[in-house]
């Protein structure tokens, strides 16, 4: 079988995939329904998968209901997917213990490689762990953490079918297809999934698979659902770099306006695919004699954020969102390439108070 | 010589002393460290002893407090407020507003035994306090973290990031998103681990308004959400009415216009 040769799985053998990567000694991570949202998780059973469920997302607001139909992944992405994997929020780095005579020692603490086989991401985020990538694995100082969680991974991509109303990837090019990054990716139809491999791991599991041939109307029905997926799209950002009309704007009123409504919490920034920053804490022992270093995830929301010695660089809400947005959007192009935007929608879902990064733009840009 | 330490009663429930109780062994190592010559509730009694730290717990609200806390401060080198009591006059300080006669005359049988100031207030608002621990109670984690610190000699970083922080890190499921509940965390201090997220409940800020807030903000969304006015000033002054950045979205609110703003 050549790569990108597309087969048919019927939906009652689904199951059979997830044997075969957990033969393989992966532990499969999948969405499922906790509290009401789709989160990502280990699973075993294709039961486990959000079956029959669809959710509707909107500016600060998201719910899960039941479809009434029999598909694993009618759902547009949840808060997270596979950044906290990757990038976990809160992760010891090393350990110093005080030896004889005011020595210390110090001890890495180093992440074991799991093999991890992701079921059902989406476009969005494998363009976003590319960033992520770059962010950690590819500049002077790799991450062994982050590069030792990389080593092992398998890619089950999903071809988003449902985007929500807060999607826009179609706009930033990331989406809704998978183009690349996965080992496989399936195209979810009413009876089952057309698949295709996008590596030779990921066809060396389909040859293990049983089979069946895709037919002209299920390949039809792929390339229709993958348009209505484009079009369903209401939200959209422009898909130029956007560095100079930001930083030209710098002064704009719109920046107070949002400084209004921001509750300067950070949830846009932790549920960001694309967002890395971290602060580094200590936490001794308490007598003293030993101490754990640990990373967490932070946000150019908090306080401790920009603050150096005596100086709190962005002490209001106004210069804050900025610094995300511009940030983002415009000077993300210098360091990495392209915008830290995918289009996943989450910051506009998530935000408590429903602020659209789709719409602050528009106005800022005067696009 | 081991730091002397010391850890007073105001008006109180009593559970942020349980902080300390709670440490179980940990206690055991921690008297290795430092010498607790006051703690009331755990055995050495000695109200007016020096002390290089001294741990507050409690609001002022009777005449008796008003001296006291003076004495102590006079007596105390490091002083730390623990918990809302101390740091925003707490729970008690929802009575600032009311008539104290007809409340008093409705709660206890015998009311001439009852001495009491006609406002409970932080403790901040009578000596100066070092550092403020909130909390409703306060954790053992936030009281070792303290005290560690002190001990190796730098001022303890104060607790800074909203609730949202530690919700998400944590990975938990947002109630205000996913059920419109009126959560508190966009706006409170993290200490407590995002705990009422955690159960999928929204938080009620025990922890105390966090670094930066929007309170206008939250209090428009909770208006979308459907509360009224009044509602709104509640979720505010619930625990820590005397903190400024609650109590003037209470007010904002509208509702409850009769709490007493702080100095
Ligand atoms: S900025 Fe918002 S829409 Fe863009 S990648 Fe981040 S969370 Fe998704
Ligand atoms: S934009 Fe929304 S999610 Fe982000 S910090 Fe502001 S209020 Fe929080
Ligand atoms: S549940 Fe509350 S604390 Fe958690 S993210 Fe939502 S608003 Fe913030």
């Amino acid at each position: 079988m050549a790569l990108a040769d597309t087969r048919f799985l019927p939906r009652e053998r689904f199951q059979t995939l997830l044997d075969a990567l957990i033969e393989r000694g992966f532990r499969c991570v999948g969405p499922q329904v906790r509290d009401g949202a789709v989160v990502y998780d280990t699973v075993t059973r294709s039961s486990e998968l959000p079956v029959g469920k669809h959710d509707m997302q909107g500016p600060g607001t998201y719910r899960l209901e039941d479809a009434g139909h029999e598909r694993m992944f009618a759902w547009a992405n949840g808060a997270q997917a596979i950044k906290p994997h990757l990038f976990p929020a809160r992760e010891p780095l090393w350990s110093a213990e005080r030896g004889g005579a005011g020595s210390i020692e110090f001890t890495p603490h180093s992440a074991a490689p799991e093999a991890v086989a992701f079921i059902g991401v989406r476009a969005c985020d494998l363009a976003a762990m590319q960033i992520q990538d770059h962010v950690f694995l590819h500049g002077p100082y790799p991450d062994p953490g982050y590069a030792a969680r990389s080593e092992a991974l398998f890619f089950v991509a999903v071809n988003c079918s449902h985007p929500a109303a807060t999607c826009f990837c179609a706009a930033t090019g990331d989406g809704p297809a998978a183009t690349h990054g996965y080992d496989l990716v399936l195209s979810e139809l009413d009876n089952g999934f057309v698949l295709s491999a996008g590596t030779e791991a990921g066809n060396a599991v389909m040859a293990q698979l049983e089979l069946d041939a895709t037919t002209p109307a299920q390949t039809q029905a792929v390339v229709a659902q993958g348009e209505a997926s484009i079009s369903a799209q209401t939200r959209s950002l422009p898909s130029r770099d956007l560095r100079d009309a930001l930083f030209n704007n710098l002064e704009h009123p719109r920046w107070d306006a949002v400084a209004e409504r921001c509750l300067a919490c950070g949830n846009c920034t932790m549920v960001c695919p694309t967002c890395f920053c971290h602060a580094e804490t200590e936490e001794p022992t308490l007598d003293g004699h030993a101490t754990t270093h640990l990373r967490e995830w932070d946000s150019c929301f908090t306080t401790g954020h920009s603050y150096i010695h005596g100086l709190q660089v962005r002490a209001d809400i106004r210069t804050r969102y900025r610094q995300w947005l511009t940030h983002k959007l415009g000077s993300w192009h210098d360091q990495f390439g392209r915008s830290g935007c995918v289009g996943c929608g989450r910051c506009i879902s998530w935000c408590p108070v429903g602020i659209d990064i789709t719409e602050e733009v528009a106005a800022i840009t005067g696009d | 010589m081991k730091p002397v330490v010391a850890i007073h009663k105001f008006t109180s429930c009593d559970g942020c002393q349980l902080a300390f109780l709670n440490l179980g062994e940990t206690l055991l190592e921690l008297s290795e460290l430092i010498d607790i010559v006051h703690f009331a509730e755990a055995g050495p009694v000695d109200p007016t002893a020096h002390a290089d730290i001294a741990f507050i717990e409690g609001s002022v609200s009777t005449p008796d407090e008003l001296a006291r806390i003076q004495q102590i401060r006079a007596q105390t080198r490091f002083l730390v407020s623990v918990g809302a009591c101390a740091t925003s006059g707490g729970l008690q300080a929802l009575r600032n507003g009311a008539n104290m006669e007809e409340w008093i005359g409705a709660v206890y049988a015998s009311p001439h035994y009852i001495e009491t100031l006609d406002i409970a207030t932080p403790i901040a608002e009578h000596v100066k306090v070092d550092l403020e621990l909130w909390g409703c109670p306060v954790t053992s984690r936030q009281i070792l973290a303290a005290v560690r610190d002190l001990l190796f000699g730098v001022t303890p970083a104060p607790a800074q990031d909203g609730v949202c922080m530690e919700c998400k890190r944590q990975g938990q499921i947002c109630v205000l998103v996913t059920k419109g509940a009126p959560c508190m965390g966009p706006v409170t201090r993290t200490g407590c681990g995002a705990l009422c997220p955690s159960f999928g409940r929204d938080c009620y800020a025990c922890f105390g308004p966090a670094q930066t807030t929007n309170c206008a903000a939250l209090a428009r969304r909770f208006e979308g959400l459907g509360l009224m006015p009044e509602a709104i000033a509640r979720r505010f002054l619930f625990i820590n009415s005397a903190a400024p950045a609650f109590a003037e979205a209470a007010q904002a609110a509208g509702g409850l216009t009769k709490a007493r703003t702080p100095k």
